[in-house]
């Protein structure tokens, strides 16, 4: 069997790949399927480096894992959520659900898996030995694709604030400090002068 | 089989994809495993992308993969800045509990 | 000289039709006196300018032209026109002057009727209607008319129209009047057809180039004259009340008094007959037509006589009579003795007319009382009237030297030699036995109203009795029976009516004594009708040989004392005298005896019973069938309702799909999502599949 080794890391990345998927679906503690997901994404990063997009890979670790799976993980072991009651009837739907995914898998490989499909019989070129991926991506990136990543920054700008927004709370009854109030203060707001009547016989003599 | 080709991987792209599908139907009423389930579709997307960038010798692929990071980075931090407003609200993540606006 | 004279055509017809507009739009308003005032003079006007028009037409000026044309459409072009030759002048001559008489007479008769000016209108709205109808020179004006004067029929026999049984009786009228002009209508729209205009003449021209061809009707096999004719026939079986569409015309007598003499006896019934006469062109082609129009004719005079022998209401029995005898006029055209019908017809206005006025003369003698079982003795009370009944009632069973007698003798043996067939014999068979029958029934009325005991007074409430035949008292002029009491009181005598009254019946008595005598021998066998009646002499030889026969009206009257007809006439009035004068129990007798017979004849042959039952039952039925199903159920409830209540449901259905979860709607989107793929990907075969079921 001269199945190199990409071939047997495919694989089994692959399996485990799926495993993991299946798993991040079929849990019953959020938990465990938000950590089934991270495993998800490590596999997921290890075929992304047979691909030969390290960049993105690594990028996809630092980023999904690194950010968003533990965002992930804050929000749902921030959340008291009732297990029992989001179970009820989960399997209801499971064989319509099979059924359509069946079909539409077989649908799939049917189209993307047969010769006809383009590029499938090609062989990849191989790279020169000082091939660095990022440079590449970079000398896409900041010439054609310019614009669309000032884009995507903007998106990300939104996001942030849409995020804060969203969320901010108003504690009220804190005490706190409004500098522009204290700047605006009028003497009459701090002061007020009282005429005092003496009582009689206490004058000073 | 023996050397990988495209379809291996396009047809990972697409069990994965599956598999995401099935996810929404059971989860349907759990949130954050719905949100999950959406980036696994992504993430198959993602796949699929960079397969294709591979086996083309185009780059563009990957560029794409970039941005739909991105994106989908920011949309999965704003859905759950909506599940947290949600949660404090309702105390709840049961979608069956969403139905104030129901007729 | 011509201009003067079309002012004049267009003076008899306009004169009264002002009359009927002013007196219609603004009789409350000048009055009752001047309303009557104001259309007798535009009647007697326009009976004037006839009288100017038939000396103009004696001295052979016949005129034939358009007046206005009104629509043109393609090549047919649809006028208003006027053909004044002798047939016409002369039915212009008994339209007005009949006309005349019975306005004046309405003076008397009407006096007390809130709608008095109501009533000139309308009168004077028949009498344009009815020169229209016989001035036309087209058959679209001819129709303008005969529907004119079915519309004032039927304003008119409804004019007490608080009465349930006028109302009932002028629908009647109008939808009987209906059938007949469906038929009349088709005759017009096949001569249309045919010969491609309306017009008298082009058509009478023509007419020839259409004998033998077969009329191109899909499905039946009959000539074209034939067709047309029988046709036309039908809508002047309508209008002139003959078998079975005769129905409507004893029911009329609900309309006032006048109205009978004027519509139902002298003019509009006879419209029919003169459009025969007009048409005779076209019916001398057609043996088949001639040979219908015969028994329809011969069946008409004497069942109708008979039914008028067990009338106990006045003016039935007149009516009954006026059907019999316009079924002698029918019979005589048959046998295309074309001028002798109408000969007859003008007699038969004359006495017939009389008949009707005296009667309501009668009526108002009677403090309106119809019923002759309680009249008797009326001679010495009202002599005018007496004696203007006689003459009239002579006249009309045909005693030698008065009008009747030359007219219907003249039928008689017209039909004698018409050479139709087994038409001619029943056609003889009817008018004959029909001679017996006239001078039984009218001189029974005669006996029971004039002569014998005196039965009225008796009992104020016999005049309540509502008798089987039916016999309705005239409304007290339209106020509501303020005062119940009918007929006269005990001790109380009737009196002679006012002269407004018996004048007319004196006027009209004269023609009805003389004009036959005088008129005989121009009209029938002189050269009258040159030109207006065509007639086929080879095949139809009735004129020849009257002719022939004819030695001047004197022999012909003495003549006349030799012949059968007479003699039945004699045997009539004497059978009539001895069984209501000499002796009463005889016919009650016959009536025990025969009461089968009897029974027929009360119900009319139980024509009207069927009619109800059949026609206006079936369309009350069909109606109420087309309602409940048809309308409610089917178009309400199926396609409108129904298709609503489908939308209501469908959308019921469509509802569900907004379930309000949000999972519900993610899984639409993934289905959205396969269902795309699949047909993306499957495109080819389903455009496969499409072929192979042929879309």
């Amino acid at each position: 069997m001269a199945m190199n080794l990409q071939t047997v890391m495919f694989y089994l990345l692959s399996v485990l790949t799926i495993f993991a998927a299946l798993r991040v679906i079929t849990s019953r503690n959020p938990v465990h399927a938000a950590l089934y997901l991270v495993l998800v994404f490590f596999s997921t990063a290890g075929i992304w480096m047979l691909l030969e997009a390290e960049f993105l890979a690594l990028t996809l670790v630092l980023v999904y894992v690194g950010a968003v799976m533990v965002l992930f993980l804050f929000v749902v072991m921030m959340l008291d959520i009732n297990l029992e009651r989001l179970r009820v009837g989960f399997w209801k739907w499971f064989p319509f659900a099979a059924v359509l995914a069946v079909i539409l898998l077989a649908e799939m490989v049917l189209v993307l898996g047969s010769s006809k499909t383009a590029g499938t019989n090609v062989n990849v070129a191989k790279h020169a030995a000082n091939y660095s991926n990022t440079k590449e991506l970079g000398r896409l990136i900041y010439t054609d694709y310019i614009y669309a990543f000032e884009l995507a920054a903007v998106l990300l700008l939104v996001a942030i604030v849409a995020a804060i927004a969203l969320t901010l709370r108003q504690r009220t009854g804190t005490k706190h400090q409004v500098q522009a109030e204290q700047v605006l203060v009028k003497r009459n707001d701090r002061v007020r002068l009282v005429s005092v009547k003496s009582v009689p016989g206490t004058e000073n003599k | 089989m023996l050397n990988t080709s495209l379809s291996h991987f396009l047809v990972l792209g697409a069990l994965l994809f599956a598999v995401s599908i099935v996810g929404i139907f059971l989860n349907r009423k759990n949130l954050i495993v719905l949100l999950m389930a959406i980036e696994l579709m992504l993430l198959a997307v993602n796949t699929n992308f960079i397969a294709f960038s591979h086996y083309m010798n185009d780059v563009s692929g990957q560029i794409f993969v970039f941005f739909i990071l991105t994106v989908a980075a920011a949309e999965s931090a704003i859905g759950l800045a909506i599940l947290i407003v949600l949660f404090r609200n309702l105390r709840t993540i049961n979608v069956d509990d969403l139905g104030s606006l129901k007729g | 000289m011509v201009s003067n004279m079309q002012n004049l055509y267009l003076l008899v017809p306009l004169a009264p039709l002002l009359g009927a507009i002013v007196a219609g739009l603004f009789g409350k308003v000048i009055g009752r006196t001047w309303t009557h005032r104001f259309t007798i003079l535009m009647v007697g006007v326009s009976f004037v300018a006839s009288v100017l028009i038939f000396q103009d037409v004696k001295a052979g000026n016949i005129f034939n032209g358009t007046v206005y044309q009104w629509i043109t459409a393609g090549d047919t072009s649809i006028e208003v026109g006027f053909m004044i030759d002798q047939l016409t002048v002369m039915m212009m001559l008994v339209v007005t002057f009949v006309s005349l008489m019975v306005h004046i007479y309405t003076i008397g008769y009407m006096s007390e009727d809130k709608g008095y000016q109501r009533f000139f209108s309308y009168i004077s709205l028949f009498t344009f209607s009815m020169l229209m109808l016989v001035m036309a020179n087209n058959f679209m004006q001819l129709f303008f008319g005969w529907e004119a004067v079915g519309l004032v029929s039927y304003l008119l026999i409804g004019f007490w129209y608080d009465r349930p049984t006028a109302i009932y009786a002028n629908l009647k009228a109008f939808l009987v009047n209906r059938v007949g002009d469906f038929g009349f209508l088709l005759g017009i729209a096949l001569v249309l057809m045919i010969f491609g205009t309306l017009d008298y003449k082009a058509v009478f021209d023509a007419a020839g180039s259409q004998v033998g061809v077969l009329a191109p009707i899909p499905g039946i096999s009959v000539d074209t004259l034939t067709a047309i004719c029988i046709l036309l026939f039908i809508g002047a079986m309508g209008k002139s009340a003959q078998f079975p569409l005769h129905v409507w015309l004893p029911d009329s007598m609900e309309g006032p008094t006048p109205i009978s003499a004027l519509i139902h006896a002298a003019t509009m019934v006879t419209a029919g007959i003169f459009m025969v006469a007009r048409m005779s062109p076209l019916f001398e082609l057609s043996d088949t037509a001639l040979a219908f129009v015969m028994v329809i004719g011969a069946i008409t005079a004497l069942f109708m006589g008979f039914l008028g022998i067990i009338q106990n209401d006045i003016k039935r029995v007149v009516a009954y009579s006026t059907l019999s005898q316009l079924g002698y006029m029918t019979v005589a055209l048959g046998a295309s003795a074309y001028s002798v019908a109408v000969f007859h017809l003008m007699t038969h206005a004359f006495f017939k007319a009389l008949l009707f006025l005296a009667a309501g003369s009668v009526i108002i003698g009677m403090h309106h009382v119809q019923d002759i079982r309680q009249m008797g003795g009326l001679r010495k009370y009202m002599p005018i009237t007496w004696i203007t009944s006689l003459i009239g009632s002579l006249a009309l069973i045909g005693t030698p030297f008065l009008s009747g007698f030359y007219s219907k003798d003249s039928i008689i043996e017209a039909v004698a030699a018409s050479h139709l067939g087994w038409a001619t014999s029943v056609g003889y068979f009817a008018v004959v036995a029909g001679v017996f029958i006239t001078a039984f029934y009218s001189f029974r009325m005669y006996f029971l109203v004039f002569h014998g005991e005196e039965r009225f007074g008796k009992d104020d409430h016999a005049a309540h009795e509502a008798p089987k035949a039916a016999a309705h008292h005239d409304a007290h002029h339209g106020d509501d029976h303020a005062h119940e009491y009918h007929g006269l009181a005990p001790g109380q005598k009737p009196h002679e009516t006012p002269w407004v009254v018996w004048l007319p019946l004196v006027v009209l008595a004269i023609p009805s004594l003389l004009i036959g005598y005088f008129t005989i021998e121009p009209m029938l066998f002189g050269s009258y009708f040159n030109g207006a009646i065509v007639i086929n002499h080879e095949i139809h030889p009735a004129m020849t040989e009257l002719k022939h026969e004819f030695h001047g009206a004197a022999a012909m009257a003495i003549h006349a004392l030799t012949t059968l007809p007479f003699w039945l006439a004699v045997g009539g009035v004497v059978t009539a005298w001895y069984f209501y004068l000499v002796n009463p129990a005889i016919p009650a007798f016959i009536k025990r005896k025969f009461s089968f017979i009897d029974t027929i004849l009360e119900n009319k042959y139980y024509f009207d019973r069927f009619n109800d039952w059949f026609f206006a039952g079936g369309a009350r039925g069909t109606s109420r069938f087309l309602w409940k199903f048809g309308d409610v159920k089917l178009i309400d409830g199926f396609f409108v309702n129904g298709s609503a209540n489908m939308v209501g449901k469908f959308s019921g259905v469509l509802r569900r799909i907004q379930t309000g979860y949000i999972y519900h709607y993610a899984f639409a989107m993934i289905i959205g999502v396969f269902v795309l793929l699949t047909i993306r990907t499957w495109l080819k075969e389903i455009m496969g599949f499409k072929a192979l079921l042929g879309f």
